[in-house]
């Protein structure tokens, strides 16, 4: 205990010195080092994988001026620290930790290294040096929801979920709202399988689902276990599916309609050259169709033309801001009243969510 | 919708609880010899990806299940190396077992990440498929389903039936005894340990070729330190197995049909996904009340190297 307090005085006195100006810019020749700490595998889908996907994109749209390496499967906590500490040592200027759990070691090393730039996914706390970001998936999950509600045969949807938390709430709500707006008779059910990753349990909760009278089925989880399942049963039971985090059509060729696509690149590349034109200013990015960090996956030939008008008009007037998938009055499942008629959501609602609309069977978990 | 809840119900516990007694029978007769070896998550994680790699290059899911216990068997005898003839630890060289399953699973795996194999179509019994209820569950099933109730009943069979199965359980319980009239107390437990990693492999198999038909890593998720408990779970028997492993499916998939039934009822999700462990427990604790049924079936020399000429 003592001794880590006197490192950080140490390291905060060294900061000190290192803030005056007294280094002279390195020359604009040597590209800037940036380094990106992941929490899962890379692997082939998911959350990580869309990362990875940014961080190759912006590389290469920033060629000659960046270098970026990543380090993966970093478990959330102390290690954390320890890797995002040696990735600041090493000279990265900008450093991306891409998973919540990391925002408590990230601001403990930004607030060390005052010189390079730290930007957590996620979080919540920033400083001077330490930028926030986030994308508004909830505006994706709502059109995927009317897509679903207009193409139910049994107004059942299935719900994988991974753990209660305001994300994944607005994921499910989102859905709920899209899918009730044209289909009052449509309901939601939600599975917890009480883990980011485990493809086996989130089978387990698709085909539950379908058993139970889902057609639609999507899930916030990491694998692409649940839009398997429902290609699966596509044939015997028509189900469709909802990608998430990454386009999983490669895994539900037949069976998947769209899905909400995390979109990196753009976002990345952007804070990049705001850093590299001294720019950047240390803040929280929450964006989605209209700063391109959703995207939804392709539509599936099998949704219907005027079904296909329809969801792109409405994904203008969502980057337009004509459209708000919690525009009130949004009513929880008890019937009350949280948002008024004629207001939208704020965010700091949005991102304190713990409760079910209308329209979702199941019932929360108390905790 | 009610028969057909059940029927649902069923069929998936067993599905769930399948990959649980083919890897926990196996460790069930490592340990009848004497040898504990706690690499099940590990060889079972390097058997899945084995098997998915040949199903995938062969498109033939049979050769896959051989790979995977193929590869399985190699893992063993890396333990059975270190355990038995250079007669390591038993647990420091299986939980090292283990991760270095994980971990050689997911190097040999990168390559494998993006690709869906098409899943296998069930092998449907003539007549019997067609029963009401249970004739979905127990006879329109995978191959490794059927494949796991042969097993309980060999495994019976061979450990209470079958003069190999005697002198197996004896090198388990004193293998100085067993040494001194004349049997190979090594030799015994390496085929042992053999048996017992081909069955994790074909564990790891069933999960990335039949179950999820996918590799990923990590997939294996904790399955094998399951069928390790199962294994106390039941003392050592092979019927108890099967009992053990189809209560913690039960568990597991009943949770998810009692969430997705929609019906209000406000239980934790946690609580429900921790019911099988606690399940696990509460038996655990009632069988182990009883002194006598653990000692009885526990080998004796569990865990302890042997030395031949000691």
């Amino acid at each position: 205990m003592n001794h880590r307090k006197l490192a950080l005085a140490t390291l905060g006195g060294a900061a000190l010195l290192a803030s005056t100006p007294l280094m002279g810019a390195p020359p604009a020749a040597a590209p800037i080092k940036i380094g990106y700490v992941y929490v899962s595998p890379v692997g082939d889908a998911g959350w990580t994988f869309q990362h990875d996907q940014g961080r190759k994109q912006m590389e290469a749209a920033l060629q000659g001026a960046v270098t970026t390496k990543f380090i993966e499967n970093v478990p959330e906590g102390a290690d954390a620290e320890r890797i995002i500490r040696q990735l600041a040592q090493d000279g990265n200027q900008i450093i991306f930790t891409t998973s919540f759990g990391y925002m408590n070691q990230t601001a403990k090393v930004a607030a060390a290294f005052p010189n390079a730039i730290f930007l957590h996914a996620t979080g919540y706390k920033q400083g001077k040096n330490l930028g926030t970001y986030n994308a508004r998936f909830y505006e994706g999950r709502y059109l995927n929801g009317v897509i679903a509600g207009k193409m139910t045969k049994t107004n059942i949807a299935g719900y994988v979920g991974a753990f209660p938390i305001p994300e994944v709430m607005q994921g499910i709500n989102a859905f709920t709202r899209g899918m009730k707006s044209v289909n009052p008779k449509a309901e939601v059910r939600v599975i917890w399988v009480n883990s980011w990753f485990d493809p086996g349990k989130e089978r387990e909760a698709a085909m539950t689902l379908i058993s139970q009278g889902a057609d639609m089925i999507t899930h916030h989880t990491d694998s692409t276990a649940a839009v398997q399942a429902a290609e699966e049963k596509h044939k015997e039971k028509g189900t469709w599916a909802f990608s998430y985090h990454s386009d999983m059509a490669k895994y539900g060729p037949t069976a998947q309609l769209t899905g909400t696509t995390h979109i990196w690149g753009d976002f990345y590349t952007k804070v990049v050259k705001e850093v590299l034109d001294k720019k950047w200013k240390g803040t929280h990015v929450w964006g989605g169709f209209k700063d391109g960090m959703i995207k939804l996956a392709p539509l599936s030939p099998a949704i219907p033309a005027d079904l296909k008008k329809t969801i792109l008009r409405m994904e203008a007037d969502i980057t337009a801001g004509r459209l708000h998938p919690f525009a009130g009055p949004v009513v929880d499942q008890d019937g009350k009243e949280r948002v008024p008629k004629g207001q939208n959501m704020t965010d700091a609602d949005m991102g304190a969510m713990n409760y079910y609309v209308q329209g979702v069977a199941s019932t929360l978990p108390k905790s | 919708m009610g028969l057909d809840f059940i029927s649902s119900i069923l069929f998936a516990t067993i599905v769930a609880g399948t990959p649980l007694i083919i890897v926990a029978l196996g460790e069930l007769v490592t340990e009848k010899s004497g040898v504990l070896n706690l690499g099940a998550e590990g060889t079972m994680s390097v058997g899945a990806v084995a098997a998915f790699a040949v199903a995938h290059h062969t498109g033939s899911p049979a050769l896959g299940i051989l790979a995977g216990m193929g590869a399985g068997m190699f893992m063993s005898l890396l333990f059975g190396l270190s355990a038995l003839t250079l007669m390591a630890n038993q647990v420091a060289s299986g939980l090292a077992l283990s991760i270095f399953g994980v971990g050689l699973s997911a190097f040999i795996g990168k390559s494998y990440e993006s690709v869906a194999l098409a899943s296998v179509d069930p092998i449907r019994i003539p007549w019997l498929h067609r029963i009401p209820v249970l004739g979905p569950s127990l006879f329109a099933q995978q191959g490794l389903v059927y494949f796991s109730w042969i097993l309980i009943a060999a495994v019976a069979w061979f450990l209470y039936r079958s003069r190999a199965g005697l002198v197996l359980r004896a090198v388990g319980e004193s293998p100085v005894s067993a040494h001194a009239i004349g049997h190979g107390v090594v030799r015994i437990r390496y085929q042992a340990v053999l048996f017992g990693g081909a069955m994790a492999g074909i564990g790891g198999a069933f999960l990335s070729v039949f179950y999820t038909p996918m590799w990923a890593e990590g997939m294996v998720a904790g399955r094998g330190w399951i069928a390790l408990s199962l294994v106390v779970f039941a003392t050592w028997r092979p019927g108890r197995v099967m009992i053990g492993a189809y209560l913690f499916g039960g568990c597991m998939i009943t949770q998810m049909f009692v969430q997705g039934s929609g019906a209000r009822i406000a239980i934790p999700a946690q609580f429900l996904s921790s019911i099988p462990y606690v399940a696990t427990i509460v038996v655990l604790v009632l069988i182990s009340r009883n002194r006598g049924t653990i000692r009885l079936n526990s080998p004796a020399s569990l865990g302890q190297p042997f030395l031949p000429d000691a």
